[in-house]
């Protein structure tokens, strides 16, 4: 597809005859084997296992028309990457190795053969699962922004027009009036992605408005939140869907130039979008007179350099003019002045990802998804204590404890249950008795948490609230740039306090103190950070208060997690010798030989929990104790006591 | 500013700097972007960089070290043959990074952000790091490696020269 690539397309005629040109040279019964290659499936190794099929075709002659290798994108299901899925029969194979390619290109792609042991097996059923949109992970989602991951190689732009790329932009430029775009957008009541939630429409329009030349648009991908990574995946797996309602929003907004602001942290997004760029513009998507329609748009790349705070507009707007990325002040908005005091309208990925879906298929149809006030889907990274870890797109208004126990598949090792983390270090976490509640923008915002960006981290009855509080702070605390007092020596005193409490130090009134400071920050501070900061403090004590009352009052660690206050105890009677600890244990910190019970030395113990974790279920001999005196270690050269050996 | 002994080494500093000033146009909103190239070719930024990158596109100094110093994809100590950066994100964090993040420490005799004495190894600390079904995830020179062992760590310290 080369030639035409080389060539601008000047009309909509011009589009849709490469379409077909590049349809009428795919076969659709053609076995194509497709291995994601997002983050997760990279670092397992999931590039090599590309090579190694596009070698093996060829070694086996079934190169060219026979059979295709694929690098994609993100497929999401990362917790049993690397995944492969082969079409037209839509076979999954996950946990894929090198030595299993040979087997899966002889068996698979030559004969259509299923082999059994690369499927994914149901842990509830035991029953194997052939084709991926029957794995309950898939089927319970509604994947409409990233559905198309999985088809598409993100470097090649054929593959995205294959599957109808470019008609929105096609339709929109030269069909509808910018006036037409900006209501339908409106009439959708899409919602920023980001996190905040504020109709884009109503943020498009006030750009249009606003006076001054030039208007810029720009694509925030600058995900800070730990935990969450749906953002990344599209960016690497689809940039041209983004690309493509970038075009559609600067043409509605009245813009010629755009930024698309990529984390420094996202190497393979940078680059990906750089290719993207490069052919949209050979292909005539932009430049000048794109499409023929006499609209012209540009767009540059910017990286940032690894500050959590510059996802916020003003600041990701001071570090595209090279600055410091600070927020400002916004007396008035970046809307209306942002990039060089010029209107400049700025939006999620996610968010630009929906506009070439709704210009398609109409508002009326993305309002038929979602809940009153929130419509559409969202991407969800579901982490943490979960068994199915990946990325989720969801109809607003699913449960959570349909999003964690029906895709998720539940928490792993049979542990409890505790609590969900939501928003990222904005939001909160949720307690067992919520999970039944719808996730939309309002409802969880309701329960002193946000959706956020999408960021749901499961916690189980190992984590402890108080440290998860401390986490957050910290992690704020780090991240602060400090320009305003409230949010700058706030976190530090929250962290200073929290800190305390986890270790043990904590005294009568810091509950109290940790409230008052909250206030402060909550009314005081500049941006959405700081205003935002304490939530993870506030809803961990509205929800666990009596964990941090047992870490102040008991000296007690309810969830045996930190540190200070937790010891590693061999039970002596339990002990069997069997020299694991000894052998795993980082510090040298255990003592004991072959049929002697082995003890902790106190004073080496790092408490690392490799004790606990290695030693074999079947003797559960370590103990976690928390709040109460340790027993004394057993003499000197104890003996194993053997019951009835046998 | 630059003696007569490093005239040598800062003229071929200055080239390579005005390089990577000429890919951007020499264009000063691009600073960030400028220094983000300096620091993966040289591993860090040395003052003398700074300085140079100040002079050839006419920014004062305290805004290049402003920006230098305020972002974290930039370093202004050298830094170690091989990179370990502990992923402290929130999924890895709930599955026992912090745990983790001992071990290495006390294995290596670093905390974090430190360098070992012979330049071999940077202990780093990640937000987080997009793998989080990998939890708890280290990457040593930017190879990842899912919830590692003692015997793992040894094994991948010790062939880490």
């Amino acid at each position: 597809m080369k030639d035409m690539s080389n060539k601008r397309l000047s009309s909509v005629k011009e589009l849709e005859e490469l379409r077909q040109e590049i349809l009428s040279k795919r076969d659709p019964d053609k076995p194509i084997i497709t291995v994601c290659t997002g983050t997760a499936c990279q670092a397992y190794g999931s590039l090599k296992i590309y090579q190694e099929f596009a070698d093996e075709i060829r070694k086996q002659r079934l190169e060219g028309a026979v059979v295709e290798a694929k690098a994609t994108g993100c497929h999401g299901f990362c917790e049993q990457g690397p995944v492969v899925v082969i079409f037209p029969q839509e076979i999954c194979y996950v946990k894929v190795k090198l030595e299993d390619v040979p087997e899966v290109v002889s068996a698979t792609l030559a004969q259509g053969q299923v082999i059994e042991r690369l499927l994914y097996k149901n842990p509830v059923t035991g029953e194997k699962i052939t084709k991926d949109p029957d794995i309950p992970f898939y089927k319970n989602q509604m994947r409409i922004i990233f559905g198309n991951n999985r088809y598409i190689n993100p470097r090649e732009i054929d593959d995205y027009i294959a599957r109808g790329g470019y008609s929105a932009l096609s339709r929109a430029l030269l069909q509808m009036s910018p006036k037409e775009v900006l209501d339908e957008i409106k009439k959708s009541n899409l919602r920023g992605r980001g996190g905040g939630g504020f109709p884009t429409g109503i943020k498009w329009e006030t750009t249009k408005n606003a006076p001054g030349e030039p208007k810029y648009v720009i694509v925030n991908c600058d995900e800070g939140d730990p935990g969450a990574y749906m953002d990344r995946s599209l960016m690497e797996g689809n940039p041209h869907s983004v690309l493509e309602g970038l075009i559609i929003g600067a043409y509605a907004i009245g813009s010629h130039e755009g930024f698309i602001y990529v984390r420094q942290e996202y190497p393979i997004a940078f680059e990906n979008t750089i290719q993207a760029i490069k052919q949209a513009e050979e292909c005539g998507f932009l430049g000048e007179n794109i499409l023929g329609s006499g609209f012209d748009f540009r767009v540059k790349v910017h990286r940032g350099a690894g500050a959590f705070v510059s996802g916020e507009s003003s600041a990701l707007m001071s570090a595209i003019e090279g600055k410091v990325g600070e927020p400002k002040m916004k007396y008035i908005h970046t809307a209306v002045s942002g990039i060089k005091g010029k209107p400049s309208c700025l939006n999620n990925v996610e968010t630009w990802a929906n506009v070439p879906h709704i210009i398609n298929k109409g508002a009326a149809w993305f309002n038929s998804i979602g809940t009153d006030n929130s419509k559409g889907t969202k991407i969800f990274s579901l982490v943490g204590k979960v068994n199915n870890t990946g990325l989720v797109e969801v109809p607003m208004g699913m449960t959570l404890r349909q999003l964690i126990y029906d895709i998720g598949g539940g928490i792993p090792k049979g542990k409890k249950f505790k609590a969900v983390q939501t928003g990222g270090p904005s939001g909160g976490v949720i307690p067992e008795r919520y999970i039944d509640t719808p996730i939309d923008f309002d409802e969880l915002t309701k329960l002193g948490s946000m959706m956020g960006s999408g960021g749901t981290v499961v916690m189980d009855e190992d984590t402890c609230m108080v440290d998860t509080a401390r986490y957050f702070i910290s992690f704020c605390c780090e991240e602060s740039c400090g320009k305003c007092i409230p949010c700058r020596e706030g976190l530090r005193m929250l962290k200073e306090i929290l800190t305390d409490i986890c270790e043990g130090k904590g005294q009568e009134g810091d509950i109290e103190a940790i409230e008052d400071i909250a206030k402060v920050m909550q009314d005081a501070s500049l941006c959405a950070l700081g205003t935002t900061a304490a939530n993870p403090a506030l809803t961990t004590l509205k929800y666990f208060r009596n964990e941090y009352e047992a870490h102040i009052k008991d000296k007690r660690c309810p969830a045996k997690a930190c540190k200070a206050l937790t010891s590693y105890y061999i039970d002596p009677e339990k002990c069997t010798a069997c020299r694991i600890c000894f052998r795993n244990c980082p510090t040298e910190a255990i003592h004991g030989d072959k049929n002697i019970v082995h003890w902790i030395e106190q004073d080496k113990c790092i408490k690392c929990n490799t004790c606990f974790e290695v030693c074999p279920p079947r003797f559960n001999a370590v103990r976690r104790i928390s709040g109460q005196p340790l027993p004394p270690p057993p003499a000197p050269g104890t003996k194993v006591i053997r019951e009835k050996k046998r | 500013m630059i003696s007569k002994t490093n005239n040598k080494k800062s003229t071929k500093l200055s080239k390579a700097v005005k390089k990577v000033l000429g890919s951007y146009q020499e264009d000063k909103d691009m600073l960030i972007q400028i220094l983000l190239d300096l620091q993966s070719m040289f591993g860090w930024l040395p003052r003398t960089v700074l300085l140079e990158v100040s002079e050839q596109l006419e920014v004062p100094i305290t805004q290049v070290y402003q920006i230098a110093s305020y972002y974290k994809a930039f370093s202004l100590t050298p830094r170690g043959r091989h990179i370990i950066k502990v992923c402290l994100g929130t999924a890895c964090q709930v599955r026992g990074s912090p745990q983790l993040l001992n071990i290495i420490s006390a294995m290596l005799n670093l905390k974090p952000c430190e360098t070992s004495k012979d330049m071999r190894f940077t202990l780093e600390t990640v937000n987080c790091l997009g793998c989080c079904a990998m939890g708890p995830v280290i990457a040593i020179d930017d190879v990842y490696h899912s919830k590692p062992s003692i015997l793992d760590l040894k094994r991948i310290f010790e062939a880490a020269k």
